[in-house]
């Protein structure tokens, strides 16, 4: 056995070792940069936030924004999903479907160019209204980031409605067609029942997430009208330099999110992480008497997300493509950005197995189930320490320690492996659960541990889920804006933050390139990684079963 | 011999206290309702769960001490015998060496100890392939290749069919003779314990008690 080998042998022989050192890297990496916030704090008046009327609004339209959008979004999925459910059966239905799932890997701010191009001031729909003498709708302000959060959360919350429609027995159709049930009585006794166990919970996680949400509010909203929390520690930090203003607000942002994940605990639902598509189903449904408003809502919500995508597709190409193709800093923020992606993928997936093998152990053969589930929940530490919150700590510790700009791509490598950790746990703790459960005696008694164990029974059984892990991580690395928005600079170009600072200076020719390039280096990252470490290429993508 | 000196076992609320003592090659049956602490009498033999008190020996040495690997035991369970990602050679092999580096010595083994349980040429089938009944079979083929002198048969049979079962019994009956194993075989059904010749216990309120035949019929 070679060194290393031995050395993961023995590591792995020891069960709690792998867990243990995941939760020291976790707590150096969180626990560092809050003992630096609450040390600054000493230095200022935390009582004045709640006092400045600056702070006061930020808070409010944090909380008023992300209720909105939640509303929004679950408001309008109910019938989408509901339209969707009752036409099992119509082409395209599936790509439709596939295209919902794709607000988890598309970078934000790719998304906003495109709904720029459609919604925006000089875009496809105000040029279309101008026809009519409507006046210009603007997509800066609340309109704008409430239109930008239904985009991402809407279909979202239909995946999830459409769930727990799919799952309704067939019995119960039978029934309510031989009960002779009308459209609405369809509606409240089977449809509602199915829907209302997940509302709740799928509306506390768009809440959450639009709470926190940081790339849309800074390239949509802006001024002190419309910026969230999020945001205003970001410009409290990187603009004003205004330490206990960014101090003061990243505390309360810690506390709102610890609320908030505490409120979610209680409300389970089944958001589901992977592209796996509902098959049409088979089973009988009663006949739909009003086709045609199913299917005008299917083709308003297809045109609504469709669209954007069209229209960043349509200006990718442009006169000046050639030009920003071979622009050093294009080149530069593109070498970056794969450099980020591929070291997160590694570094998160890494951390998530460590933590699921010890916990397992704990799960399985110990049989302390919740001790083990609390170890899995550290790894999700960033919902509690959203990325600018974290970044602020980190920029308070290590101001005096070194030039944090120049480091600029270490510390967006470690925000952004804390905000992939969560996916890859969720995505793995199952695979590697039913790698042992049934066979935990037979793998005691057969002594089988440490490498051998890996390499046997565990690998070739969670080796296509670490690819999906891997291929995930770098895309959310590859698109996020936050961590590097924060320590960015022309020194430390990623293509994301390109793409913002494009957008920003209205070089929309150039920016509908960057963000085609975004696109296409998400997409290569994905498959890549998926390829490498899954061991295919070219599969259909089947992540949830 | 294999002796249980009041093995006591707490779980939750429930109380068990094993006394036991059977020679080196004979089969014992245990016989109870699903609840009433078969398996756990298992667990604590192969060493999966903690005794809290009372002493457990084989041919005279302490047993309590070892971990499950080190112990002179193998299981035969009611399922989830094999690993189905792992062909046939790869879940026999498993229980020779942990790591599955066999010499071409041991593989040979492995063939030889599948033609001992009627399934010559099997050794590359994925073991996701078999039926109930072979599955069952090259995991008493690992157990056979183990060599350890007690064979715990965990309900082994209650997943099969009807004819299969018999087959199995059969089979098992004949290569534990063949090999002079000491075997407790766990299950509900008499007719398993009667098939395997074995002596019977009946577990009730947590202690075991020997049966006689008369008394056996009675409640049959």
């Amino acid at each position: 056995m070679s060194g290393l080998k031995a050395q993961i042998n023995s590591a792995l022989n020891h069960w709690w070792l792998p867990g243990l050192l995941a939760l020291v890297v976790l707590a150096l990496i969180t626990g560092l940069p809050l003992t630096a916030l609450i040390l600054t704090t000493s230095e200022i008046n935390l009582s004045g936030v709640f006092q400045n009327t600056y702070f006061n609004r930020v808070i409010f339209f944090s909380f008023y924004q992300a209720l909105l959008s939640a509303v929004l979004s679950v408001g309008l999925a109910i019938p989408l999903a509901q339209a969707l459910s009752r036409e099992q059966v119509f082409p395209g239905r599936k790509w439709l479907i596939y295209l919902f799932s794709l607000s988890l890997v598309i970078p934000t701010i790719v998304a906003i160019f495109g709904i720029v191009a459609v919604y925006g001031r000089t875009g496809w729909l105000n040029n279309f209204t101008a026809w009519f003498g409507i006046d210009p709708f603007s997509i800066y302000g609340l309109s704008g980031i409430l239109l930008a959060h239904v985009f991402f959360n809407m279909p979202l919350a239909t995946r999830v409605l459409l769930q727990s429609l799919d799952n309704i027995p067939d019995t119960q159709w039978r029934l309510s067609t031989q009960l002779r049930l009308n459209g609405f009585s369809q509606f409240r006794f089977i449809e509602w029942p199915a829907m209302r166990t997940q509302l709740v919970g799928v509306f506390m996680l768009i809440f959450t997430l639009c709470f926190t949400s940081f790339t849309i509010v800074l390239t949509l909203g802006g001024g002190p009208r419309a910026t969230t929390i999020e945001v205003a520690i970001y410009q409290a930090l990187r603009f004003d330099f205004d330490l206990s203003s960014a101090v003061s607000l990243a505390l309360v942002q810690m506390a709102f999110c610890t609320l908030l994940l505490l409120l979610s605990a209680f409300f389970k639902h089944n958001a589901p992480l992977g592209f796996s598509i509902t098959p049409a189903a088979t089973v009988f449904r009663p006949v739909n008497k009003k086709r045609w408003v199913s299917f005008s809502i299917i083709i308003l919500a297809a045109l609504f997300v469709v669209l954007p995508f069209m229209g960043l597709l349509i200006s990718a190409v442009n006169p000046s493509t050639v030009a920003v193709l071979i622009h050093t800093n294009t080149i530069q923020a593109t070498i970056n950005t794969f450099i980020i992606a591929v070291v997160t993928a590694c570094i998160s997936v890494a951390m998530g197995i460590a933590l699921l093998i010890s916990s397992r152990h704990i799960r399985i053969r110990l049989a302390y189930h919740k001790l083990g589930q609390w170890i899995q929940h550290a790894g999700n530490i960033i919902l509690v320490m959203p990325p600018v919150v974290l970044g602020t700590g980190l920029f308070l510790l290590l101001r005096d320690f070194a030039d944090v700009f120049s480091i600029a791509l270490l510390l967006a490598i470690l925000i952004n492996s804390l905000m992939a950790l969560p996916f890859v746990l969720r995505i793995l703790d199952g695979p590697i659960i039913q790698a042992t459960e049934h066979h935990d005696k037979l793998i005691q008694s057969l002594g089988i541990s440490g490498w051998s164990r890996w390499r046997l029974l565990d690998w070739p059984l969670i080796r296509q889920p670490i690819g999906y892990a891997m291929g995930l991580s770098a895309a959310l690395a590859a698109g996020d804006l936050s961590a590097i928005a924060l320590f960015g600079s022309e020194r430390a170009l990623t293509l994301p933050l390109l793409l913002f600072q494009r957008i920003g200076s209205y070089r929309l020719h150039e920016a509908a390139t960057t963000a085609g390039v975004l696109l296409m280096a998400c997409l290569v990252l994905f498959v890549l990684m998926r390829a490498i470490a899954g061991g295919q290429l070219l599969r259909p993508i089947h992540a949830d079963s | 011999m294999l002796t249980l000196d009041n093995v006591s076992v707490k779980l939750g609320d429930l109380r068990f206290s094993y006394t036991l003592k059977t020679d080196a090659t004979r089969i014992s049956a245990i016989l109870g309702k699903s609840g009433s602490g078969k398996s756990t009498l298992l667990n604590v033999i192969a060493g999966f769960l903690p005794a809290t008190g009372g002493e457990l020996e084989w041919q005279g040495k302490s047993l309590l001490g070892l971990p499950a690997n080190k112990r002179p035991v193998t299981t035969l369970f009611q399922q989830h015998n094999l690993f189905s990602h792992l062909n046939v050679g790869q879940n026999i092999g498993l229980g020779v060496k942990p790591n599955l580096k066999l010499s071409a010595q041991e593989w040979q083994s492995v063939e030889r100890v599948l033609e001992e349980v009627d399934l010559q040429g099997f050794i590359k089938k994925s073991a996701a392939n078999l039926s109930g009944g072979e599955q069952q079979r090259v995991a008493l083929a690992r157990c056979l290749l183990r060599k350890q002198p007690i064979l715990l048969l965990d309900e082994p049979f209650s997943a099969l069919d009807e004819s299969t079962r018999y087959d199995m019994i059969e089979l098992t009956r004949k290569v534990v003779e063949l090999h002079e194993l000491c075997v407790i075989l766990v299950t509900h059904n008499a007719d398993d314990a009667k098939l395997m010749n074995a002596k019977q216990y009946q577990l009730q309120d947590g202690t075991l008690k020997p049966q006689t035949t008369e008394h056996r019929q009675q409640t049959l």
